[in-house]
């Protein structure tokens, strides 16, 4: 029995959109290096639908594999439904996390929120 | 598949495999009965002890039997805690980055009353035997000072520690799981009182390790039952164990100079080599170290994912990073050498064994370069670094 699920490996092994949006529409960073997690979204966003999501993530597997799926999930999205992510459903896409790595998800889920909320606020000064 | 997790466990020798199995079978009598099956198993016994004392100079009454270090350590610190608390001495000297089997059972006695003074192990990894001796009291009762660190290999100096203690009337002891098989110990030359050993850590089997305890030091069983070990530890020997480690112990210390001789060139190749990666940093002195002990920090990455990605690539390594311990705080090794948080949780132990070879050293420098570098490729912390944002600590 291995730590985590095929799923969880597949997604830190081969991270989906790993990088920076330069010109992103929203950025959000959580989490702190003191605790051993930092990750920032990048999203871009065009008539409210995520068209590109990128992020860094400094972390454990978990947390690589949950920013990847995070942002798989809300990726051509409408920004209403992107709000709506829950961290358990990042963790069912994964097949499950370690219990305590649940705040791993939890993280991701933040992190989107984070960037959407810098969205808003940006969409708001325009 | 290269294994460099030596110091977490190591793989039994084939001497010491053939000791456990031929006994399984054979000589499953139980020491403390009086027909020959059961005098064979304490002949076995009997001889295992000898061997084990001779192994690190002690005389075989001096020699208890337990389940492990950790037990061993236990019994160790709660005799000498209830010898000083009926003389009314109640404080104790250790150092900040013991093994938790130590440090839990030092916070144990705290709750209880007792005075605790946890000596600061320095960047590099080392107390001196000054320190030791400036903090000993009236009412000290006990010096327990690990031999090799566990995470970082730095080896301690037992044997000044132990002239301080013999100077003052202290019990000193010291766990030694990590040193005895990997260096030459001697606890008569080196002024030990009690000290812990653990058989799995030098190619014996697991659950099975040995406490000495010079002799007119009073120790305590923490097991009640039957008479086994002269009263001192309860329960039927684990006697096909017990002598499978003793194998194991005499095999590893009749090789100390050949195992030395192999393995310091390949750790100190490893460790030059992945110095190069730039904001990384050795962990522990360079010197003062046991043979097999090699451990980083880097700057910017997680240790959990370094080593799930050096597993990808047939390396089983170890991080005092706080993801693979289940708790939210790196390695309090690290933290007692003085690495802050942010550092402490990209670190790496590779612990080597004689089977290693060059190439293998080579390509955990390669594999290692080539993980950071690409960790870093995608952390928030290495592009605020990188970018100015933050200040390099490494």
């Amino acid at each position: 029995m291995a730590l985590y699920s095929e799923k969880v490996m597949d997604h830190f092994r081969n991270p989906r959109n790993v990088g920076v949006i330069e010109d992103a529409d929203g950025v959000g960073e959580v989490g702190n290096a003191k605790c051993g997690d930092i990750m920032k979204m990048y999203l871009k966003i065009d008539d409210d639908i995520i068209t590109d999501v990128k992020f860094e993530t400094f972390g454990c597997g978990s947390a690589i594999a949950s920013s990847s799926m995070a942002t798989e999930l809300i990726k051509g999205k409408p920004v209403s439904e992107a709000r709506q992510l829950t961290n358990k459903a990042v963790a069912e896409a994964l097949d499950g996390l370690p219990d305590y790595k649940m705040h791993c998800s939890v993280l991701a889920q933040e992190a989107i929120e984070s960037a959407l909320k810098d969205y808003e606020s940006k969409k708001d000064q325009k | 598949m290269i294994y460099a997790d030596n110091a977490a466990t190591t793989r039994m020798s084939d001497a010491a495999v053939k000791t456990l199995t031929s006994l399984l079978s054979d000589t499953y009598g139980n020491p403390s009965s009086l027909y020959e099956f059961g005098q064979k198993a304490k002949e076995v016994l009997e001889q295992a002890r000898r061997d084990v004392a001779d192994a690190i100079g002690a005389q075989p009454n001096e020699i208890i039997f337990t389940s492990g270090g950790s037990e061993a350590d236990n019994q160790a610190i709660l005799s000498a805690a209830k010898m000083g608390e009926g003389r009314g001495k109640k404080h104790i000297i250790s150092t900040a980055f013991e093994h938790h089997a130590v440090l839990h059972t030092l916070n144990k006695l705290k709750k209880e009353g007792f005075e605790i003074t946890l000596l600061d192990v320095h960047e590099n990894g080392l107390v001196t035997a000054r320190q030791v001796e400036e903090a000993i009291r009236e009412d000290t009762c006990l010096v327990t000072i690990m031999y090799a660190n566990n995470e970082i290999g730095t080896i301690q100096p037992i044997r000044e520690i132990g002239e301080v203690c013999r100077k003052h009337n202290v019990t000193f002891h010291t766990d030694a799981v990590q040193a005895v098989g990997h260096i030459r110990v001697n606890v008569v030359d080196d002024n030990i009182d009690m000290l812990s050993a653990s058989g799995h850590k030098f190619h014996g089997p697991k659950g099975v390790g040995f406490l000495y305890v010079k002799k007119g030091i009073r120790i305590f069983n923490l097991i009640e039952g039957g008479a086994q070990e002269k009263g001192r530890r309860a329960g039927t020997e684990n006697v096909p164990g017990i002598a499978s480690m003793a194998t194991a112990l005499k095999e590893s210390v009749g090789n100390l100079d050949g195992y030395k001789a192999k393995l310091l060139p390949i750790r100190d190749r490893i460790i030059k080599g992945i110095s190069e990666i730039p904001h990384s940093a050795l962990n522990g002195d360079a010197v003062s170290r046991v043979p097999s002990n090699i451990n980083f920090c880097f700057e910017g990455i997680e240790g959990e994912s370094l080593l799930l990605l050096l597993d990808d690539k047939g390396i089983a390594a170890s991080s005092g990073s706080a993801c693979t311990s289940g708790s939210l705080d790196p390695s309090h090794v690290l933290l007692a050498i003085g690495r802050v948080h942010d550092v402490a949780h990209g670190s790496l132990r590779l612990s080597i064994g004689e089977d290693i070879t060059e190439e293998d050293a080579d390509y955990i420098v390669k594999s290692v370069k080539e993980v950071v570098e690409y960790l870093r490729g995608f952390s928030p912390v290495w592009r605020d670094l990188v970018n100015g944002k933050k200040d390099f600590i490494l």
